[in-house]
């Protein structure tokens, strides 16, 4: 798919929502490696989305203060070190600040019998390496969009 | 007989003579046609026109066909498979089960919370042990090292700044009764430079101050460790995020210029260091790219060491490296494939002339390797070692038209990189501004759209693609948490039965020595985890003493 229709659908949602939807790509727990998240975050950007990007290791807390302050519409969270085990206190959390309506997306190295646990949690998608850009933005968009038709 | 004739003629005697002294005559191959295999190919004198100046014999300059005169006909590379998992009692079991099978150098990674610089009381218990070992005391490395003896042992330690993994080796020496200039090995992750601009696992040590705490480790080596490798240059984190081979090389050579000139600076003679400096690459599946990446490497480091940064002891000019198979390469699609992949890389890596190196478990793409899929990865080292007789011809793509052209080629671009860094003020200033950390992030989206588009297929994923994934994958291996939670008591008990007074007098000193740079930081660390001061306050002392760093992110 062409970045332009990429733009186009995402021109679409701003419209729906009255403003660009706004996503957060960080990581949390130990691990620092970040080509996929900052690969992502690009992708996002350049078609149309606003992204809050953020450093590594950042604690469960931390991400929800920083989504709740930049109101975001989903979050992401890329993990390759088993840091996704603490995703589900992250949902924990999320929904302590009533913040249930944040689509939540896991993407790196998740094994399979984690997928399960963690869509359990709430999560809403996981991407496994060899996504592709169409796929995860394309994703992203129609998570967001549902979650506003929904509302 | 012209001159050049003569030159070759002269060099030719010296190769066999150094030859000879490291493999015996008795070692004659013959393969299964009855030919037999001689160590070297070579032109002969009279079509010899450019050989010397580019290829030479291996063990002498250029070097590009190897550092030494017999390579792997004399001594193979040694196999480093990382190894790291839960507590230090599985370390030590599963260590235990590699030296009975032969094993002469042990590999140790740390948790990741060990990595942050923080000690396991510190972080969720959930994270710990799933990546590596939780080593915090001069108890965890005796236990990891329980039953061998570090006189015998080579241990190659990821362990980043400020090196707590080897104080607590040192320390267990001495309980050993081994004196510490016994000790060999590597310290591994040691390049902050590359931690800085890729994979951001270090212990957040400023960038400034992580020039002193290296540029003191290697003073520390010099001094006391003669079989120790304090740096080992990465030039794999930077492929691993995103930089293309030529430039990962170009970084790593340029980081290893930068180290040489912080030795310069603080009095140390370039034979004193260049000596023990080590490389680490990775090796993608781009098969001739990797030979011919390595080869201009080797060709570039020896002119360098000896034309820029004064080195008359040819050991100066030899370029050492590990390397270890891409893991990016590897697919979640039909993961068995990846057996293929990393067979692909290792051989590159070894046509390469590599001197250790480590293989990627098929599984590493689906989650921290299991056992079985880690003993494949050794299996296929030995299978193209053993069966495939890789070993018997030195640099044996050399001379391939292909070859030596991609090689020329591959300089170009290496040393175009290292011209970028330069003009961005050396490797040091070209990470602070964000210059390194730029280039690599545009190389990944180039490629990644590469991928994308088609133009780079991937098996499974974007070619090729069967629904019907039939490969088997070995069960999820996590640490068993009552064995983390005892952990977690031991760790308690120890802090507990220390002398509080010591730890904290060895700890003041660490501050001393920041603030006095007479003094050396590592040797404070060593005496600090000798006093029983554990990684994570060794971590936090040396953070508020030398300054508290963040990567420095752009996405």
């Amino acid at each position: 798919m062409d970045v332009s229709e990429q733009i186009d659908a995402v021109g679409q949602l701003a419209v729906t929502m009255g403003r660009r939807p706004k996503v957060m790509v960080t990581k949390i727990g130990l691990d620092g490696h970040d080509r996929g998240s900052r690969l992502v975050a690009g992708f996002l950007r350049d078609a149309g989305m606003e992204v809050i990007y953020t450093a590594p290791w950042q604690q469960v807390e931390h991400v929800v203060n920083q989504a709740l302050e930049e109101d975001v519409d989903a979050i992401g969270i890329s993990s390759l070190a088993t840091d996704h085990l603490l995703v589900p206190k992250l949902m924990q959390a999320l929904a302590t600040a009533e913040m249930e309506d944040v689509v939540v997306i896991v993407g790196g190295i998740v094994p399979d019998e984690d997928v399960v646990m963690l869509k359990e949690a709430g999560v809403a998608e996981v991407f496994h390496p060899g996504t592709s850009r169409d796929e995860i933005v394309n994703g992203i968009t129609t998570l967001i969009s549902e979650i506003q038709v929904g509302e | 007989m012209t001159e050049a004739n003569k030159e070759f003629d002269a060099a030719k005697s010296a190769w066999e003579e150094e030859y000879a002294t490291q493999v015996s005559a008795d070692d004659r191959r013959v393969n299964r046609s009855g030919i037999e295999v001689k160590p070297l190919y070579t032109p002969s004198a009279e079509n010899a026109e450019n050989y010397m100046e580019s290829s030479g014999f291996p063990g002498q300059e250029p070097r590009t066909r190897g550092i030494y005169a017999s390579m792997h006909r004399g001594r193979v590379w040694s196999q480093r498979q990382l190894v790291g998992l839960a507590t230090p009692r599985e370390y030590n079991e599963r260590m235990r089960g590699m030296v009975k099978a032969g094993t002469t150098a042990l590999s140790m990674i740390p948790c990741n919370s060990v990595y942050r610089g923080y000690d396991i009381d510190e972080v969720d218990p959930l994270l710990l042990g799933t990546c590596g070992t939780t080593i915090n005391t001069v108890d965890d490395m005796a236990a990891c090292l329980d039953g061998v003896s570090l006189a015998d042992m080579s241990v190659s330690l990821n362990d980043p700044l400020p090196f707590t993994l080897l104080a607590f080796v040192l320390a267990t020496a001495k309980r050993q009764g081994v004196p510490i200039a016994a000790v060999s090995g590597t310290s591994n992750q040691s390049d902050y430079i590359s931690h800085f601009v890729a994979n951001h696992m270090f212990l957040r040590l400023s960038l400034e101050g992580s020039r002193r705490v290296l540029t003191d480790h290697i003073i520390y080596a010099n001094q006391h460790l003669p079989k120790w490798n304090p740096i080992s240059v990465v030039g794999q984190h930077m492929q691993q995020a995103g930089a293309t081979p030529a430039q990962a090389m170009g970084f790593a050579l340029s980081t290893a210029i930068q180290f040489a000139d912080d030795c310069r600076a603080r009095g140390m003679k370039p034979d004193e260091y260049l000596p023990k400096f080590t490389f680490f690459f990775d090796i993608s599946i781009s098969f001739f790219e990797e030979i011919a990446k390595f080869r201009a490497g080797r060709r570039i480091w020896s002119r360098i060491a000896k034309e820029r940064l004064g080195a008359k002891d040819p050991r100066s000019q030899r370029f050492k490296f590990h390397a270890q198979t891409s893991g990016v390469d590897l697919t979640r699609q039909h993961p068995l494939n990846n057996i293929a992949r990393v067979a692909t890389q290792a051989i590159a890596g070894i046509f390469g002339g590599l001197q250790s190196m480590h293989s990627d478990a098929y599984d590493e793409v689906l989650s921290t390797p299991t056992e079985e899929a880690a003993k494949i990865a050794v299996a296929t080292q030995n299978i193209l070692r053993e069966e495939a007789h890789l070993c018997d011809v030195i640099d044996p793509l050399g001379g391939s038209y292909y070859i030596e052209t991609l090689t020329d080629e591959m300089e170009q671009k290496i040393v175009e990189t290292m011209e970028q860094v330069a003009d961005a003020g050396g490797m040091f200033a070209a990470v602070r501004d964000g210059v390194v950390q730029r280039m690599i992030g545009d190389s990944a989206v180039t490629f990644q759209s590469r991928v994308d588009s088609g133009e780079q297929k991937i098996v499974g994923v974007n070619a090729f693609i069967d629904e019907e994934s039939s490969s088997h994958v070995a069960p999820l291996e996590r640490p068993d948490p009552e064995l983390i939670s005892e952990q977690l008591t031991r760790f308690q008990k120890f802090k507990d039965e220390r002398s509080a007074a010591a730890v904290n007098t060895a700890l003041d000193e660490i501050s001393r020595a920041g603030e006095d740079e007479s003094l050396n930081l590592f040797e404070k660390v060593v005496e600090a985890a000798e006093a029983g001061s554990t990684h994570g306050e060794i971590c936090e002392r040396m953070r508020k003493e030398v300054g508290f760093g963040q990567p420095l992110i752009a996405a």
